[in-house]
C-alpha cells in the first residue's frame, strides 16, 4: 500500500459515510463575514497602503507618472533607472529623466515599475498576477518597488477581488502575488525593520 | 527534530535562570500581546469571523480526504506534482530523490515547520546538498545549529548582541548591533544563495481544494523569492491545511496575521497554482507538493480533532502564562506553547512527553485568543485523563488522586479531613501564615511560600454565614 492509499484510507474510516457534495461547496463561494468599511474605497485604500510604510501619491493622469517617479528617486537620491512592464515602457519616461528598461529584474536592479491588476482597499494591498507581461520579479528584486493603478481597480476586499479574477480570467495565474508595504522583518528583537528580503519602499501612483 | 520534551522540568527550571531569556520573553508579550488586542479591535465584526473561521476548519477536516483529493486533482491538472508522505523519513526521502531528479543541488529554504518535524535539513545535508535557510530567524539559527523556540519569531530567544556575535563569527565583516544594519548584512549574504538556487523549499499556510494552490504569508519577501527564483519549488505541509474555497481563505486571513503578530495582512500573501507558463519569465518549472501525515490522521474521530483546526499563529504560546516565563526549548520539540502541549505528545508518543499536558495552569487565555476557537485546556485535560488511564503518572499521584475521589465522594469524610488539615496547616503557618515547606510537594515550595489556610473551611464559613 501506498503512503497515499494508507493516508486516505485512514481519514475516510474515520470521516465514515458523512460525504460532503465537494463541487456544490465550490460552486457557492460561500462569503464569510465581510468588516464594514467606508464607502471611499480609493481613500481607505491610500490610508491603510500609508499604515503599512507604503508611500501613496495620486495623480489625475497617467502622463503624470514618470514624472512622480522622477521626483520620487530624486528625492532619496535613488538612481533614476530601472526596470518595468512592458505595458509601461511607452510612458515618455525620457522627458522626466527617468531610464527605464522593459524585462524581467535581475538581482542588482535597483528600481522595479509595476502596474497591479487590482487594489484592495480593506488592508491597502497591491494583487499583482505573474504572466508573459508582467513577470513577478519586477516588484521583488529591486530595492525600490513602484506600482502604478487606476482608481478604478481599487475594490473593497479580497472576495470582491477574487470574483473579478474569475470573471477576467478564469483560473488563476501561476503566482497571485499581494503585495502589503515594503518587505519587513521583527525576527531580532521583535524590532521592525523596513528592507527584509525584498523592496525596502514601496511607492504606489494611483491615477484618476 | 530530536525529541527532549522528556526534559522539561530541568529544561524550564534552566530556563527560569536565564537571565537573557527572560528579558527577551518580556518583548515578546508586549509586541505581540498588545499587538494582537489592537489589531483585534480593529474589526467591529470580529466574533462573527471568528466563528466563521472555526466553522470553515471545522467543516475541511471533518471532510479532510475529500478535499485533499480535490487539491490533488486541481494541483495536478496545473502541472504539479502531488506526494503523500506518512512520516518525516518519507519526506526527507521524497525531497531527497525531486533534487536528485531534477539534478537540483543548491536549495534555499523558506521558513517550514513541517520541515522541522522531519529534520529536512540535517538529512538533505548529509546527502551532500547545500541548504540555505532565508527566513532571518531561521537564518540565524542554522548559523547556531539551534532549534526555533517560537512557530512565529523562532529567535526570540536570542538578543542582537548574540546575533551580532555569530554574524562576526560566521560572515567575518565588521560588528554591528544596529538592527537595521544587521538586517541588511544578511541580506547581502543571502542575496546571491537565492540568485543561485535550483530549489527552493516552502512550507503553505493553506492549501486551496477549489484551485490546487498552495498559499504562503511572509513578511521579509523570502517566502516569495525561494518560489519565483530557483527552477523547482517544493512546499511541504501538513495534510490539515486543505480549505475548500479562496473565500474561506479570505475569512482566515482576516485572523492569521492579527492572531500571530498583530497585522492587519502579512506584506506578502502568495496564492501559488502550478508551474511557469511557456511563455514566462520568472517561476519554478517544476512544483511538487509533499502532504504529510505524520499522526495527523490518528486525531481524527477523537476528542482531540479540534487540534487539526490549527492555523499555526502562535496566539496560544504568546498568551501562555508557562510560555512566557520559560520559552519555547523547554518544550523539547517542534510546537511549543499550549497548541505544542497537544500537538507534541501525539506526534512523538505520550510517554515521551508526559509533562507537557500538565504544563499549563488552565489559566484557559490560549483558548480565549484562538482564532479558531480550539478548546486546548479541554484538550490538554484530556491527555492528562490518558496518562492516568494508561498508568503513565507516578504512583504517588495515582494514589493520591485516588484516595482524594474516594473521599470525593464522600462528604462526611471529606468534611472532617478538610476541616483538621485546614486547621494543622494553619497552625503550621505560624504567626505569619505562611508555609515555606509541605511534604511531598517540595518542588513546589522550593521557589515560594504557600500562604497557610485561616483555619476554618469554606463549608464551615459558607454555613455559619447562612445561618446567621
Amino acid at each position: 500500500m501506498s503512503a497515499r492509499e494508507n493516508i486516505l484510507g485512514r481519514i475516510a474510516r474515520a470521516r465514515g459515510s458523512s460525504a460532503v457534495d465537494v463541487d456544490g461547496v465550490i460552486r457557492r463561494h460561500q462569503r464569510g463575514p465581510i468588516p464594514p468599511l467606508e464607502d471611499n474605497l480609493v481613500k481607505r485604500f491610500g490610508e491603510q497602503a500609508t499604515r503599512l510604510a507604503s508611500d501613496v501619491e495620486r495623480v489625475a493622469t497617467l502622463t503624470e507618472a514618470p514624472g512622480v517617479v522622477a521626483r520620487y528617486l530624486a528625492g532619496r537620491d535613488l538612481p533614476r533607472r530601472g526596470v518595468c512592464w512592458p505595458n509601461l515602457a511607452p510612458f515618455d519616461w525620457g522627458a522626466a529623466g527617468v531610464e527605464v528598461e522593459a524585462r524581467a529584474a535581475r538581482g542588482d536592479d535597483l528600481v522595479g515599475i509595476t502596474g497591479a491588476f487590482l487594489g484592495i482597499a480593506e488592508t491597502g494591498t497591491l494583487m499583482l498576477l505573474s504572466g508573459a507581461t508582467t513577470p513577478a520579479s519586477v516588484s521583488l528584486l529591486p530595492e525600490t518597488h513602484i506600482a502604478v493603478i487606476g482608481a478604478e481597480c481599487i475594490v473593497a476586499t479580497l472576495e470582491q477581488a477574487w470574483d473579478r479574477l474569475r470573471a477576467e480570467r478564469g483560473a488563476l495565474p501561476r503566482a497571485v502575488n499581494f503585495i502589503s508595504g515594503p518587505s519587513r522583518t521583527a525576527d531580532i528583537e521583535q524590532t521592525v525593520t523596513l528592507g527584509a528580503h525584498g523592496p525596502y519602499r514601496v511607492l504606489i501612483i494611483v491615477v484618476g | 527534530m530530536q525529541v527532549s520534551a522528556m526534559h522539561f522540568k530541568r529544561k524550564a527550571t534552566e530556563s527560569l535562570r536565564n537571565a537573557k531569556l527572560q528579558k527577551a520573553l518580556e518583548k515578546l508579550q508586549s509586541k505581540f500581546v498588545d499587538g494582537r488586542a489592537a489589531a483585534i479591535a480593529e474589526l467591529p465584526n470580529f466574533n462573527d469571523i471568528r466563528d466563521a473561521a472555526a466553522e470553515i476548519r471545522a467543516r475541511a477536516i471533518e471532510n479532510l480526504d475529500q478535499y485533499l483529493l480535490r487539491f490533488e486533482e486541481e494541483a495536478t491538472a496545473r502541472g504539479a506534482t502531488v506526494h503523500w508522505a506518512e512520516n518525516g523519513d518519507d519526506v526527507n526521502r521524497v525531497v531527497a530523490d525531486i533534487a536528485a531528479q531534477h539534478g537540483a543541488r543548491r536549495i534555499v529554504k523558506s521558513k517550514s515547520m513541517v520541515s522541522e518535524e522531519c529534520g529536512l535539513n540535517d538529512f538533505l545535508e548529509s546527502r551532500g546538498l547545500d541548504v540555505l535557510e532565508t527566513d532571518l530567524g531561521e537564518y540565524i539559527l542554522q548559523l547556531a545549529h539551534e532549534p526555533p523556540s517560537h512557530i512565529v519569531a523562532p529567535v526570540v530567544h536570542k538578543s542582537k548582541e548574540e546575533i551580532s556575535d555569530l554574524f562576526v563569527e560566521k560572515h567575518r565583516r565588521a560588528r554591528t548591533t544596529q538592527i537595521t544594519e544587521m538586517c541588511r548584512e544578511a541580506r547581502e549574504v543571502l542575496r546571491p544563495g537565492f540568485l543561485s538556487a535550483d530549489m527552493g523549499i516552502s512550507g503553505a499556510n493553506f492549501i486551496v481544494a477549489e484551485t490546487g494552490s498552495v498559499l504562503i504569508v511572509t513578511n521579509e519577501g523570502n517566502g516569495r523569492l525561494a518560489t519565483t527564483l530557483p527552477r523547482v519549488h517544493v512546499a511541504i505541509t501538513g495534510i490539515e491545511k486543505v480549505v475548500p474555497t479562496l473565500e474561506d481563505v479570505s475569512t482566515l486571513l482576516r485572523l492569521l496575521p492579527r492572531s500571530a503578530t498583530g497585522q492587519s495582512i502579512t506584506n506578502y500573501v502568495s496564492v501559488l497554482t502550478g508551474t511557469r507558463g511557456k511563455d514566462e519569465s520568472d517561476g519554478p518549472e517544476h512544483f511538487h507538493i509533499v502532504l504529510l501525515d505524520n499522526g495527523r490522521s490518528s486525531l481524527l474521530g477523537t476528542e482531540l480533532q479540534p487540534m487539526l483546526r490549527c492555523i499555526r499563529c502562535g496566539a496560544c504560546m504568546n498568551h501562555c502564562p508557562v510560555y512566557q516565563n520559560i520559552g519555547g526549548h523547554a518544550y523539547g520539540w517542534v510546537y511549543p506553547g499550549p497548541m505544542g502541549s497537544v500537538l507534541t505528545p501525539t506526534f512523538v508518543g505520550l510517554e515521551n512527553a508526559l509533562d507537557l499536558p500538565n504544563a499549563s495552569t488552565f489559566c484557559g487565555e490560549c483558548a480565549a485568543v484562538c482564532p479558531v476557537k480550539i478548546p486546548l485546556p479541554d484538550l490538554m485535560r484530556q491527555l492528562r485523563n490518558k496518562q492516568t488511564e494508561r498508568g503513565l503518572r507516578p504512583w504517588q499521584e495515582r494514589v493520591a488522586l485516588r484516595l482524594w475521589s474516594w473521599m470525593a465522594q464522600r462528604p462526611g469524610i471529606y468534611a472532617l479531613y478538610a476541616r483538621l488539615a485546614a486547621r494543622a496547616l494553619s497552625w503550621a503557618g505560624g504567626r505569619k501564615k505562611r508555609l515555606h515547606r509541605i511534604p511531598g510537594a517540595s518542588g513546589w515550595t522550593k521557589g515560594r511560600d504557600m500562604p497557610a489556610p485561616a483555619g476554618r473551611t469554606f463549608r464551615d464559613l459558607y454555613r455559619s454565614r447562612r445561618s446567621s
